[in-house]
Order: C-alpha cells, then structure tokens, then sequence
C-alpha cells in the first residue's frame, strides 16, 4: 500500500483530523478542536493500522472513570435526639453529607443514604380512594396513624402535619396542637417531623409552641417560608430544632430564605425543599431545582450547601393516578407506582428526605435506595440473555 | 460541562455572504442559533450545494457535531433517531431526542398472536398535554433459535408495520438470516460481543446498518468492542453495558452515568454513542405461576431509572398502560426544553360561543394547569370564559402556598381583564385547590365565589350540572 493510499483512507475515516495528524496542520481554530476532542487523535493513532484491514482481535481502549472535582460537602444534618442526645427517641437520623452529585458512585457513594417520613395528619382528610384503603382505621387518631407506619410500613420517620390548626378548618389552638404532638411522641420512639397547615397567621405560633414542646427531641420544623420565617427561626434557636426551608421553585429564592435562616441558625439546623411537582405535572422543574442544589453545593455555594427533602406525597396531584378509568389499568397499581417513580426521578436528582404515603411506595423507595447504595460485582454471565427467554405473553 | 462549539468558532465556516436562505438575518446570526442548536447545518444550503465550501462544511460538521453521536433507524417518517446527545444535566441546555420505547415481540409466537401483538404495539397512545404519547418501535426477538424462522418472522413485521425495527439475537447466524431479509427497512442489530464481534460486525458493515455494542458489567471492555467495530467502519453504534434490577440497579445506574459523563464531561470519544436499556431483562426472575405485576413493577423502576439515567433506548415487555404511563410521562417531563416558558399570558379565553350569561372561572397561567383546564374544557365541549390569572407561572396549589394567587390578585385579574363588561352576572368559580382564598377573594372582588372541583377533569360535569347558579 502506497502513502498516498493510505493517506486516502485515513481521511475518509477521520476528515480533519487525519489531515492534522499527517500534515501537521496548526491553525488556532483545529487547535481549539484538538483541545476540544482530545480522545479524537488517540483514536486515530489506534485504529489507523488495523482500519485498512479487519482487525484481527480486539482493539483495546481503556475506558477512565470521569471524576469530577467538587470543591465542598453538603451539610450533615440530625434529625431527632435519643437519651444520651438530650432527647427521648429510640434514634436518631442523619441526612446529606455527600460529596459527589447523587448517585455517582464511582466517585463516592451516598454519605448517608435518604430516609423516608410517612405522613400523619391530624384531622381527617380526603385521600386517594388507594391511599385511604390503608389508613382508614387510624384516620381519626394520629397517634394510631403514627404507630401503624412506623410498625407496619416501615418509614424512618413520621411527619405530623397539624393541618387541623388552620382557621378555616378547625382552627385548632397551638396548645391543642401541642397535645397531639405529646400524644405522638409517646406512640413512637422514631424521630419526628413537624408541619404547620400553611396558614400565614397559624404557622409562626403553632411551630413556635411544636420547637417549646419537642425540646431536646431536635425536630424538624416544617416550614419556614419567605413570608412566614422570624418566629420559627427564632424558636429553632432557642430550642435547637431543626427547619425546612420551603420555597416555591424558584432557586434565588431558596438561596434568599437560607441567607435569612443562617441569622438565627447554624448550617446543621437548615434542609431545604423546592417544591415537589407531580409527575406529568411539572415534576421536570422540582427535578432540575434539586440537580442544580446539589451541584451548587457541592461547587462551593454555601447557601445551597442542604441536604433536600421532597413533599412526595404530592405525586397524588396528578390525576393519571387516582382516576377511576379501567381504561388507564387498577388504579390500586396506577397511584403507588406514581408516587414511586415521582419519587424515585428526584431520588436520582439528589433528594435525601422522602414524605411519603402509600405504603408501597414506601417500601419500594427503601428497596430502591438499598439496591443503588452501592456497586456490586456482577459476574458477565449473571445477566441473562433478554433476546432468547420466553415470556408471559399477552398478561 | 463540555465546551460547546461558540458563535465565534462557528462563523468563519459558514460562507459568510448573509444569503439570508437559512432565513436568518445573517451569517453571524445563524452561527448564534447553530451554537445553541437551535437551527440544523443543513438549513445552510449553500454549504452543501457549492463545492468552495466543501472543506469548511466537514470541519463543521466536525466542530457542531454532539459528544453522543446521533444514530438513526428504520425508515420513512416513522425513522428514529437517538443520542445527539449534547450535556449531561437538562439545565446546562436541553436533552434531544427523547428515550426511544421499543416493545419486544418474539419471533416464536402464532400468526394471530404475532398481529395482535404488532397491533397493541402501534395502538398504545394517551392524550397528554395536547399530545398522544406513543411508543417508538419494535424489538423482535429471537426466542426460536432458529435463524430461518427468525428471517421469516422479521419479514412478517415489516408486512405489519413500518414502525422501526430492532433485531435481537446474541446468535451471529440468527442476525444474519435476518438482515439478509430486511436490511432495506434499516434495522437495528442487537448485538455484537466480546465474542462475536467479528462476524456481527461484518454483517452490520455489509448492510450499512446500526449495530449494539453489548458488553454488561464492563467498561474497559466495552470501550474496545467500541473501538474495534469503528475500526471495521462501523459509526452507526449504540452501547449496551448491561441492565439489572434489583441488587444490581446500582451498578447498571453507576455504569451508564459513567459513561455519558465521560462522553459529555470529559470529551471521551470512544464511547461517544447513544446508550441502550433492557429494562425486559427483569422478565428473567419471573417464575411461572407468580403474579406478573410484581415483574412489571420492577421493569417500571428499571426503564424509570434509565430514563433519568441517560438511556437513549429502552427495550420493554410491559405493554400495559399502568406500567407504561408514568414512564412516557417522565420521558415528556425530563426531555421538555427547561428554558422554554413555565407560564402562559395572563387574561381572559372565551370557550365555545361562551356569552354574557356563561359562567366564569379562573385558573392559573402555570402553563401545565392552563393546558389541562384548557384540555378539560374542551373535551367537555362547555361555553365558558376562563380567567387566566398571573401567579408568575405556579400552579394553583403552590401559587396559594407561595402567596403567588391571592383574593387581591384574582380582583386585579378581574378589573384589568375587563371581565365586568363580558358578563351579566357576578359569579367567580375558583379551583378546589383554591378554596382557602375564596372568602378573601368575596372580600376583594366584590364577586361570590363558588368553589369548584379540585381537579379540572370535574368541570365538564361541574358546568353542565349548572352547579356555580345553585344558591
């Protein structure tokens, strides 16, 4: 084979670069190229003898792992307080930590895997008919409700969300609220999450009295919010709790509302929450809010530098999950595989702190965690050869 | 983030005479489109019909061209493309070319079965938003063993259907027969492996078709197989590193977000192609006799987790709409351009021939909750105005929490909008989710407020039980 033959070649496969390689082309634009591609070149030094025949055997490349550099960690933050801690919980929980973008486990596996909070409400509420089935019994006693998702579905943590309180249902007192709050702690021994109902003139006094009463159990006060934050900030200091930051998709707002919270509190006092949009229904933005906290935090923005909860529960917004249409398939299985997936979406995104319902979300969100926490070698012949098995037809 | 080819390092390659036939102003102002990938090269037709720009159209093609390379199959408009992938994260642009869906069909079943499944395929659709949501392909698989009856079945698909197809067989021979008797529809092999590279590649080179690359569990060896088959003239290539579920989810999950960051992140060239899933291969832990919806529910949480995970293909069993739903749904969410705009313009829609005695309802300008209103009325086929107030793009629950919708807000909408001289009456139906504001709004407006269901699939029903006139 001639030069001019093999030069032929080189440059139907690789056009310029060919070019570059062989005439030594140096112009400031194929330059900015060769820095843009490196991997080009080495590809064209390899290949460039066996591409003028068939390869006889395998080329190697060496494939290298692509670590990023993150200058920062996200904050560690305690939920809850046993004995020793000052509190009276079995234990406590520990979210966020991580040194990497979520799920990237080559470069470092998650510090402290996410944990999930079952919802409690504090009245009756209207639920999804799949949702209602399993809380039906309990749905007038919260403590009940409590022990049923701790015992029965297994979450990590339970969300009391004293929705009673607002002025437009029942308008509960904060020392009324407090009961039910003390009623609770006693049911159960996991740590415990407060949350207000979302009325402007309730929230302050009610989370105000939740910070007195749960003194030394380090609860999670849910929410402050950039119209209702000095009271309950205040109160998290006093009383060394622990408060969701709540904003409303909008990443210079979160960025705002914490600037304001780290008046009163230390980092390890502050989780953040974007809003959770329901899949179908604007999931896409919670999604890419918490992809950019978390890279944020971990490339040095110490206002983004939180561990993330999500109000999961939230996936029931959508109506593809509750709609009584046999068409769309039993909705027993259409409502908790929505709450998976929205879940499972801002999972991948980087959340740590799931509020959950359905009790097989629930446990399909801890079984997912549990498998992605950490690589497992697996030997070629473990994955089964999908083109040949035969499979249920038409089930 | 990779660094993306700039306006100024596009422009001195467009021929620069401002011709205006791509229908930009100017050359520099298509080179600003071309960098956000905006516009295709090809609008450029100079650069393609006149020979002097020849050299500066492939250095081009070269500069612009994706960190994953883009791979097309199948033919005629229901042709699909893949990959051209161009970041990792949606935010640093935007993801193209959403997560093809192919649905399996093995080549062992009866005629009758065979159509049925064909037509199942194709007919699988759901009205989402102002679109149907659909499937992408077909995965016809070689369960018999036998490539001539696998020949034979892939020339009964493409009498079936012209939907793209996948050929599936580790087996060279199988591929072989198969591609002999449809290559002209384009097909996709699946696959080459570490053990059959050689005659796979040979048969994908002969037919000029796309070819899978499937090493699981590797990627050294996944990069050479990459490499080897580039080396044969293949550049049509798809990557598979394996799917597992369960106590396997990690490692797949780890594997694929390796390798899109190397491609996009770290300019890794080797490994610059589409991905490939197989969330079927959860199939392989069904037992006869268990219920087949615990298999489906972990396929779900398999494709799900690919999909956000950077699989550009996914390959399916479950044809069931539960299963398939929320995952054509996340698909839609994840590939939806993150800068195109969250709201709608505020003001005032007529619906039907809605007249001065027609009621008057108000929603949010959230684009989502405006679209399924809209949806949701018109499917109801009702004469209404619809008031479409500015919470800075929320939806109403989030809007109420996030005081973006208050009562002042919705009598502002009210006056600015006119909607006093638009109708007789002064009746304001509010969304279920904004009852708590509904007294206030009374309050403000000087309007009674009805509050009306808390999802809008109710109003069809809602109006024509003439429920906001009951006292």
């Amino acid at each position: 084979m001639t030069e001019q033959e093999k030069k032929t070649t080189l440059d139907e496969m690789f056009g310029e670069f060919a070019e570059l390689v062989l005439e030594n082309v140096t112009i400031e634009l194929d330059e900015l190229k060769i820095a843009l591609r490196p991997m080009i070149q080495q590809v064209a030094a390899q290949v460039a003898k066996p591409a003028l025949s068939l390869p006889k055997s395998l080329i190697p490349a060496k494939f290298e792992p692509p670590f990023g550099d993150y200058s920062t960690k996200i904050h560690e933050v305690t939920i809850g307080a046993t004995k020793g801690e000052g509190g009276t919980r079995s234990n406590s929980v520990t979210i966020g930590g991580h040194e990497a973008p979520a799920w990237d486990l080559f470069q470092s596996p998650p510090k402290h895997p996410p944990i999930i909070a079952a919802d409690v409400f504090d009245m009756k509420i209207s639920l999804a008919k799949a949702v209602k089935t399993h809380y039906k019994e309990v749905m007038e006693d919260p403590a009940e409700w409590a022990k049923l998702c701790v015992n029965k579905f297994g979450a990590d943590v339970i969300t009391l969300h004293l929705i009673s309180t607002d002025r437009q249902l029942k308008d509960t007192s904060p020392n009324e609220a407090a009961k039910t709050i003390e009623e609770v702690l006693q049911a159960v021994k996991v740590p415990l999450l407060i949350g207000s109902a979302g009325d402007p003139e309730k929230d302050g006094p009610v989370l105000v009295k939740a910070a007195e009463v749960c003194e030394g159990e380090r609860t999670l006060l849910c929410s402050a919010t950039v119209d209702v934050y000095e009271p309950i900030a205040e109160a998290a200091k006093k009383h060394d709790q622990v408060v969701l930051s709540w904003t409303s998709l909008d990443i210079n707002q979160q960025k705002e509302l914490n600037r304001r919270l780290i008046d009163w509190l230390r980092p390890e006092q502050i989780v953040i929450d974007p809003t959770t949009a329901a899949l179908g229904y604007g999931l896409e933005y919670a999604f890419t809010m918490m992809q950019r906290m978390r890279l944020a935090g971990l490339l040095g923005d110490s206002e983004l530098q939180y561990p993330i909860s999500s109000g999961t529960t939230n996936a029931w917004a959508a109506r593809e999950a509750w709609l009584k249409d046999e068409s769309l398939g039993p909705r027993e299985l259409r409502g908790p595989i929505w709450e998976s997936v929205t879940a499972l979406a801002l999972l991948l995104a980087g959340n740590d702190l799931f509020m959950m319902m359905h009790p097989a979300a629930i446990k399909t969100v801890h079984d997912l965690i549990d498998w992605m926490k950490e690589r497992k070698p697996v030997k070629a012949d473990d994955y089964p050869d999908w083109t040949a098995m035969a499979l249920p037809e038409g089930v | 983030m990779a660094k993306l080819a700039g306006p100024l390092e596009i422009y001195p390659l467009l021929p620069g005479t401002n011709c205006k036939v791509c229908g930009e102003a100017n050359c520099m102002a298509f080179a600003t489109k071309m960098a956000e990938y905006t516009v295709k090269l090809r609008d450029c037709t100079p650069l393609y019909e006149e020979e002097q720009y020849a050299k500066k159209r492939v250095k081009l093609e070269e500069l612009i061209r994706p960190p994953v390379r883009e791979v097309t199959f199948g033919t005629g408009e229901k042709a699909v493309s893949i990959g051209g992938k161009l970041v990792l994260y949606r935010h640093d642009l935007r993801y193209t070319n959403p997560t093809a869906f192919f649905i399996d069909i093995s080549d062992a079943l009866d005629a009758d079965a065979f159509a049925k499944r064909v037509r199942d395929i194709e007919e699988w659709t759901y009205v989402y938003i102002g679109q149907n949501l659909r499937l992408d392909g077909i995965a016809l698989r070689g369960v018999s063993k036998d490539p001539q009856t696998f020949a034979k079945a892939a020339k009964k698909l493409v009498e079936l259907t012209d939907w793209p197809i996948m050929l599936c067989s580790l087996d060279p021979k199988m591929l072989s027969a198969a591609a002999n008797a449809i290559a002209d529809k384009k097909p996709l092999l699946y696959a080459a492996t570490l053990d059959t590279w050689s005659e796979v590649g040979e048969i994908a080179a002969k037919h000029g078709l796309p070819l899978v690359a499937y090493v699981p569990g590797n990627l050294n060896d996944l990069a050479s197989l990459a490499n080897t088959l580039q080396a044969m003239g293949i550049h049509d290539i798809v990557l598979d590193p394996g799917t597992l579920s369960r106590s396997g989810l990690g490692t797949t999950i780890d594997c694929f977000t390796q390798l899109r960051r190397a491609a996009t992140v770290k300019d890794n060239d080797v490994i610059g192609y589409p991905l490939l899933s197989t969330p079927i291969s959860v199939w392989a832990d069904y037992r006869e006799g268990e219920a087949p919806e615990l298999t489906k529910w972990d396929e779900v949480l398999t494709a799900a987790s690919m999909i956000v995970r950077y699989s550009d293909i996914v390959v399916l069993h479950s044809l069931d709409m539960w299963t398939n739903l929320p995952l054509t749904f996340l698909r839609s969410n994840l590939y939806t351009d993150p800068v195109k705009p969250v709201a709608v313009e505020p003001g005032l829609v007529k619906f039907g021939d809605a007249t001065s005695d027609s009621p008057v309802m108000y929603t949010t300008n959230f684009a989502l909750t405006y679209f399924t209103v809209e949806s949701d009325i018109k499917q109801g086929n009702v004469d209404t105005w619809l008031l479409v107030v500015d919470t800075e793009g929320m939806s109403v629950q989030s809007a109420v929490a996030g005081r973006k919708l208050t009562a002042d807000k919705v009598a502002e909408a009210i006056q600015e909008y006119d909607v006093e001289e638009k109708v007789n009456h002064r009746i304001l139906i509010s969304p279920g989710m904004a009852a708590r504001i509904s007294g206030e709004t009374e309050e403000s407006s000087g309007w009674t407020v009805k509050v009306g269901p808390r999802d809008s699939s109710g109003i069809p029903k809602y109006l024509q039980e003439k429920k906001w006139q009951e006292e």
